[in-house]
């Protein structure tokens, strides 16, 4: 079983039914079409995207909730897809998710202490005196000192520590793999870096892995071995994430690279002026032929409307879904090699 | 007329609450030149958002200003609502984080845009629409003749926030203030916002105040930052200064929270504990002393004043990091 990825999302396929009046039906969201993707144990793989790129859907279908459309996801080579009841929850116990909103995904009459330990309850393990010995445990580990935290309620703490709490809940049943989304983009920028400072931490101290799910690609390299970037649904690009920034293949993903305000002033009269993408994001209801990206691309040819690009491996792994590349595949230098500093896009 | 367009001077705000008084800004001074970008950066809670609405006149009834805002000549605080709607529109204006929320959802986007330029000027109503398709044009709606007569739901996000910049724009006002006009919006909107914005700045010869919490915004987009904390300012100098001979450790430790693109993967960010102090009992001393890396005795019983220890360079502390080019 060495081989197995901890997470296999094979070909995953979500969809939403938009209905207008009288129920009647007006058209499908086409929320996450077709992606694949791995999950390697130990790792953490980054998920970057806009708004309306699937990634809370995409999190949401691999969590069984709700079920996606079509396509499979192993997790310890099991395909949850195919279970249900009990079988399900048992599998899903060793797999966690963070959300983006900590005040709404915390019960407001709840304590800490019976917020944390809510998990162990549903899913029977343990006395109350055992239950509350682990969650006083997993308090302690993501940094709340459980005796002066554990009979607050959520509103007597701050935007941080509430992430904390969930952090903790989400810890309490051992998982092997925590479903970061937008975990931390609700949070003022101090907050935010001691809360991925203990995403760290406890990675290396659990082994755990993470499946990071956010919109800002400065954030989601610096805590990524591997990133995918999405758009409408469907995966422009995988690959390491020291490479893709590098070397960002895909026309999308350098757009996005171009857009991110950096903190160092240099330069900054030239990084105002970059070539844009232009216009915006298509419905939904009704994605462009083709490739997806297509409508937005400076280098769009007639064939992007034709033939959708598949995703190719162009370097080690790495892969990119684009019938033309930023970088010619054969130009890829050999493993090793030092990578070239990031050419500029085109301008449109 | 020479001099700022706008001089704050020992700005202060508190709100009564039953039993206590919180204090959200505490002697800001600040000034705007003409044609420049200010950036305010801080956290929630800094005070900034209250600063820039105590100058709008915008804060509820129960927020008792003192201090001074002298826009072109003319005192701004201590004005009646009569008063202040005379400069408001004409000679500031003001674009905030959720256009959704600011816009009237019953109303089609360009009457609302009319209807803003008929508040100000003394134009019939062919000639007003005129004005408005003009104004959504340069805020680059496309084909803004056929889109006059959209809803605001039929926009997306980006394309409600120029609806607001035209509105905004609609009597041509020496200042704009952009309260993290653009937080809410996915990264590549951002950036083609923030590129209108400078535009329509050069075009129209236009000062801003930029209100944000992202130090890559300010240092991208910004002539002068300004870094608040617990109501007061910090740190402030030329953007470049700023961020290359940083001295306030809160703005240091700021900086060091930003996510970088050259960072390697899994590196840990250098962090401060603690929290933002209670705006109800602010600390005797420097308000940051309970979080700060270099802290000394001094800075628990005195405060320091923001004073101008380099040309140009101010900031308030007594224990600044030691200018090291970063």
């Amino acid at each position: 079983m060495a081989a197995e990825p901890l997470l296999a999302v094979h070909d995953l396929v979500h969809e939403f039914v938009v209905r207008g009046h009288g129920g009647v039906k007006d058209g499908v969201v086409h929320a996450v079409s077709g992606v694949s993707l791995e999950v390697r144990d130990g790792e953490t793989l980054g998920v970057v995207g806009e708004s309306g790129s699937g990634k809370s859907t995409l999190v949401r279908s691999i969590l069984q909730a709700p079920r996606p459309l079509s396509g499979e996801v192993r997790f310890r080579g099991v395909d949850l897809t195919r279970l249900r009841g009990s079988r399900l929850r048992a599998s899903r116990r060793h797999m966690q998710a963070v959300y983006q909103d900590p005040f709404g995904s915390l019960d407001p009459r709840w304590t800490v202490f019976s917020i944390v330990e809510e998990p162990l309850g549903a899913h029977r393990i343990g006395s109350r005196r055992r239950r509350r010995e682990r969650s006083a445990e997993v308090l302690d580990l993501v940094g709340l000192d459980p005796g002066l935290f554990g009979q607050r309620k959520p509103r007597q703490l701050s935007g941080g520590q509430c992430q904390r709490v969930a952090i903790a809940r989400s810890l309490v049943l051992s998982p092997s793999l925590v479903l970061c989304d937008e975990a931390v983009s609700s949070l003022d920028v101090l907050s935010q870096a001691q809360v991925l400072n203990l995403f760290e931490k406890l990675r290396a101290d659990l082994a755990l892995s993470y499946l990071f799910v956010a919109h800002d690609l400065a954030l989601v390299k610096q805590v990524s071995d591997r990133v995918a970037v999405m758009y409408m649904g469907r995966l422009c690009e995988v690959g390491p994430s020291q490479a893709l920034y590098a070397r960002p293949l895909h026309p999308y993903t350098a757009a996005l690279l171009d857009s991110i305000p950096s903190p160092d002033p240099a330069g900054r009269h030239t990084r105002r002026r970059r070539a844009r993408v232009r216009g915006e994001v298509p419905s939904p209801l009704d994605p462009p032929s083709g490739c997806r990206f297509r409508t937005r691309c400076p280098r769009a040819e007639p064939v992007c409307a034709t033939d959708q690009p598949q995703l190719r491996a162009v370097g080690p792994d790495h892969q990119v879904a684009c019938h033309f590349p930023l970088v010619e595949a054969n130009a890829y230098p050999p493993a090793g090699a030092v990578p070239a500093a990031r050419t500029p896009a085109p301008s449109a | 007329m020479t001099g700022p367009l706008l001089d704050v001077t020992d700005l202060h705000v508190t709100f009564a609450l039953k039993d206590r008084t919180v204090h959200a800004v505490n002697g800001v001074s600040l000034s705007v030149r003409r044609g420049e970008t200010l950036a305010v950066i801080g956290e929630s809670g800094s005070g900034k958002t209250v600063t820039s609405r105590a100058v709008m006149g915008l804060l509820s009834p129960a927020a008792r200003v003192a201090g001074s805002a002298v826009l072109l000549g003319t005192e701004l605080i201590g004005l009646t609502e009569a008063q202040l709607r005379e400069h408001r529109g004409r000679d500031i204006a003001m674009i905030f984080q959720d256009p959704a929320g600011s816009l009237n959802p019953t109303m089609k986007i360009g009457r609302q845009v009319t209807e803003a330029v008929r508040m100000h000027l003394p134009l019939d109503q062919a000639a007003a629409r005129a004005r408005a398709l003009e104004l959504l044009d340069l805020v680059q709606v496309p084909s803004p003749r056929a889109r006059y007569d959209d809803y605001p739901h039929q926009f997306s996000g980006g394309m409600r926030q120029r609806v607001m910049i035209a509105i905004a724009l609609a009597c041509g006002p020496q200042l704009l203030i952009a309260d993290e006009a653009t937080t809410a919006l996915d990264v590549t909107t951002q950036a083609q916002i923030m590129d209108l914005l400078m535009d329509l700045q050069d075009e129209l010869d236009m000062s801003m105040i930029m209100i944000s919490h992202d130090m890559g915004l300010a240092a991208t987009y910004a002539d002068r930052v300004m870094v608040m904390y617990a109501g007061r300012v910090v740190e402030h100098a030329a953007t470049e200064r700023l961020y290359r001979h940083v001295r306030m450790p809160y703005t240091r430790a700021l900086l060091d929270a930003v996510p970088r693109l050259e960072r390697e993967p899994h590196s840990l960010f250098a962090t401060i504990g603690g929290r933002p102090p209670d705006l109800t009992a602010l600390p005797p001393g420097c308000t940051f002393a309970p979080r700060c890396p270099r802290v000394q005795d001094r800075c628990r019983a005195e405060r320091p004043e923001l004073t101008e220890h380099e040309t140009g360079h101010h900031w308030a502390c007594f224990s600044p990091w030691p200018d090291e080019r970063r």
